[in-house]
């Protein structure tokens, strides 16, 4: 299934730190059809580094969405009943207006004159995309990682819009050590010249820099166990040790290949806005305490973390379903078996896709559809 | 759906249980059940078909909550021991205890905690006054091993062995009221000497 990747175009967006950006492109691919009544669609967020090519084939790359796994006919989020949708994050760089997009006041890409955002101006701009689809209310939404922490969020600022939420591998606030890891990945970018303070747009970016924050990030991504098993102590392409500090084990090879892709398809600023935004995530904010945070949420939850996920663990998961217990509200909670760390909602789908089909079908039922 | 109100002394059986037909027909429609140690959501997804009951269940397994997801019950994943602490009071009309109180670590806490969750307490747990129970020990000087007690000592999640007296007098030395006993002997339910007779026992009690 190819798919294309469209594009709306909104006046302006305020934003939770008070500025505006205007105007303001979302872009967004959706599967499956829109029924009638508007009410079979699904909000699907992507994490960090993610975009809105969730599934099918891009014509451009060849290459399947980064959950092409959970959806399309007859997966977890099933196009044949459902409408879904995903589309990219404010302040990112696949299409979507962020910091490498043209400021019309000044005709050069903002930079670092891009205001800060948050993970509710995500949120926000998402509804003004759903809105503008004519959909009032979502059957689900969903994502993993920070794609989860807009799931927690949508069901707190919107609750009269999400019958449900499948908040996935996440959590309601940044710990010290994400917060740790995503300042090592910004520093990396901003200890290499080539960032210039932000000012590389058609000069040369901060490639090196970018390289090694990925690096980092995919390190948080896997399991002590999975890059045993993926890699173990293997070198590549010879029998014994260079002594040349070139990428001879396995692992650096992998890490060095992935972080020098990913310069590729991702901007530095962009890495810098969209990691402050999740270190700044914390659903509590301005509350006494996570609970109270979601007194007003009236979606359905199911919460889902994995067992050797150490960048979100399951106390992260148990925070939240903890909090939704004790205001009495409907969630569902499991800790799902995998050695594949993080990176597991995104790979390691299977038992994932049966729940996440039976929760739906039921979401469906009690709603009218289907 | 309404269920037809049994012949005396014989029990029909809900998902092959009596004890489930016993706890489905103590139940009144439209309430808000939690069912603790609830397994597969078994029991939760036939209340809310046939009861239009709001379930929720908790369970410690992995695999029987993903099992009870998939069927659309919302189960957490956690230990009863401690999972009861989250919920506020009076979150439930009902809160069930299926054959689960004998293998809680803290049993009396266990019991305080639904009934400050819940209006009222279904507990229902294997009896271990009863006389096969009594012989099997008597007679072979082991750990009695019955069809109700089917566990190898050290294979046994039993690690709290209570009679239908033992939880008489508990409840009467906490204040709670019994509403309803039933005591089952296969298909049967019993009138006389439960604490001899009984295979298993069904309380309906509120603080």
């Amino acid at each position: 299934m190819i798919v294309q990747t469209k594009s709306v175009r909104f006046d302006s967006i305020s934003l939770d730190g008070g500025s505006t950006v205007a105007p303001v492109d979302v872009a967004y691919q959706a599967y499956g059809v829109l029924n009638a009544a508007r009410s079979n669609a699904i909000l699907v967020s992507h994490a960090f580094s993610g975009d809105a090519h969730a599934a099918g084939i891009s014509p451009e790359t060849g290459k399947p969405g980064w959950w092409d796994n959970m959806i399309g006919p007859g997966k977890a989020f099933d196009t044949n009943k459902y409408f879904v949708l995903c589309s990219n994050v404010l302040g990112g760089c696949r299409g979507t207006t962020g910091p490498s997009s043209v400021n019309p006041a000044t005709g050069k890409p903002y930079a670092m004159s891009f205001p800060i955002i948050t993970i509710g101006d995500m949120v926000r701009l998402q509804k003004m995309l759903v809105e503008h689809l004519g959909i009032q209310r979502l059957l689900t939404v969903t994502g993993g990682s920070m794609g989860g922490m807009q799931a927690l969020e949508w069901a707190v600022a919107h609750p009269e819009m999400a019958a449900s939420a499948m908040p996935i591998a996440t959590t309601a606030r940044h710990s010290a050590q994400q917060i740790a890891f995503d300042e090592v990945g910004r520093q990396a970018v901003m200890a290499d010249p080539d960032w210039a303070g932000g000012d590389y747009y058609g000069k040369s970016p901060p490639a090196r820099g970018l390289s090694v924050a990925r690096m980092v990030g995919h390190i948080t991504y896997m399991s002590d166990d999975s890059m045993r098993e993926k890699f173990g102590r293997r070198l590549r392409n010879r029998d014994e040790f260079g002594s040349d500090f070139e990428a001879e084990f396995e692992v650096e090879s992998y890490l060095r290949y992935r972080g020098s892709q990913f310069v590729y398809r991702f901007d530095a600023n962009s890495y810098l806005y969209i990691t402050k935004a999740m270190d700044y995530f914390d659903l509590a904010n301005g509350c006494a305490s996570l609970a109270q945070a979601l007194e007003g949420a009236t979606a359905r939850f199911l919460v889902i973390s994995f067992t050797s996920d150490w960048l979100y663990p399951s106390y992260q998961s148990l925070e939240i379903v903890n909090a939704l217990r004790s205001r009495n509200k409907d969630v569902a909670y499991c800790e799902l078996n995998s050695n594949y760390g993080h990176d597991a909602f995104l790979v390691d789908v299977g038992e994932q896709t049966e729940m996440v089909r039976g929760f739906l079908a039921r979401v469906a039922r009690e709603e009218g559809i289907l | 759906m309404t269920l037809e109100k049994p012949r005396r002394g014989f029990v029909r059986e809900v998902l092959g249980r009596s004890d489930y037909a016993i706890i489905s027909e103590l139940i009144e429609p439209d309430t808000k059940v939690l069912d603790l140690g609830c397994g597969d959501g078994d029991l939760l997804a036939w209340l809310a078909g046939n009861k239009n009951v709001e379930g929720r269940g908790i369970e410690i397994s992995s695999a029987r909550v993903q099992r009870a997801i998939v069927r659309g019950v919302s189960v957490y994943q956690g230990d009863i021991d401690q999972g009861l602490a989250g919920y506020p009071d009076q979150a439930f009309d009902y809160v069930i205890l299926s054959q689960t109180l004998q293998e809680t670590r803290q049993p009396l806490k266990v019991l305080s905690d639904i009934l400050r969750v819940g209006r009222r307490a279904i507990v229902a747990f294997p009896n271990f006054g009863h006389w096969r129970v009594r012989l099997a020990h008597l007679a072979s000087g082991r750990s009695p091993r019955t069809a109700l007690f089917p566990h190898e000592w050290y294979a046994s999640p039993n690690i709290h062995f209570l009679t239908v007296l033992d939880f008489e007098e508990l409840a009467r030395r906490e204040n709670w009221t019994i509403e309803r006993r039933i005591f089952l002997a296969g298909h049967r339910e019993l009138t006389a000497l439960p604490n001899l007779l009984a295979e298993v026992a069904v309380f309906l009690i509120r603080k």
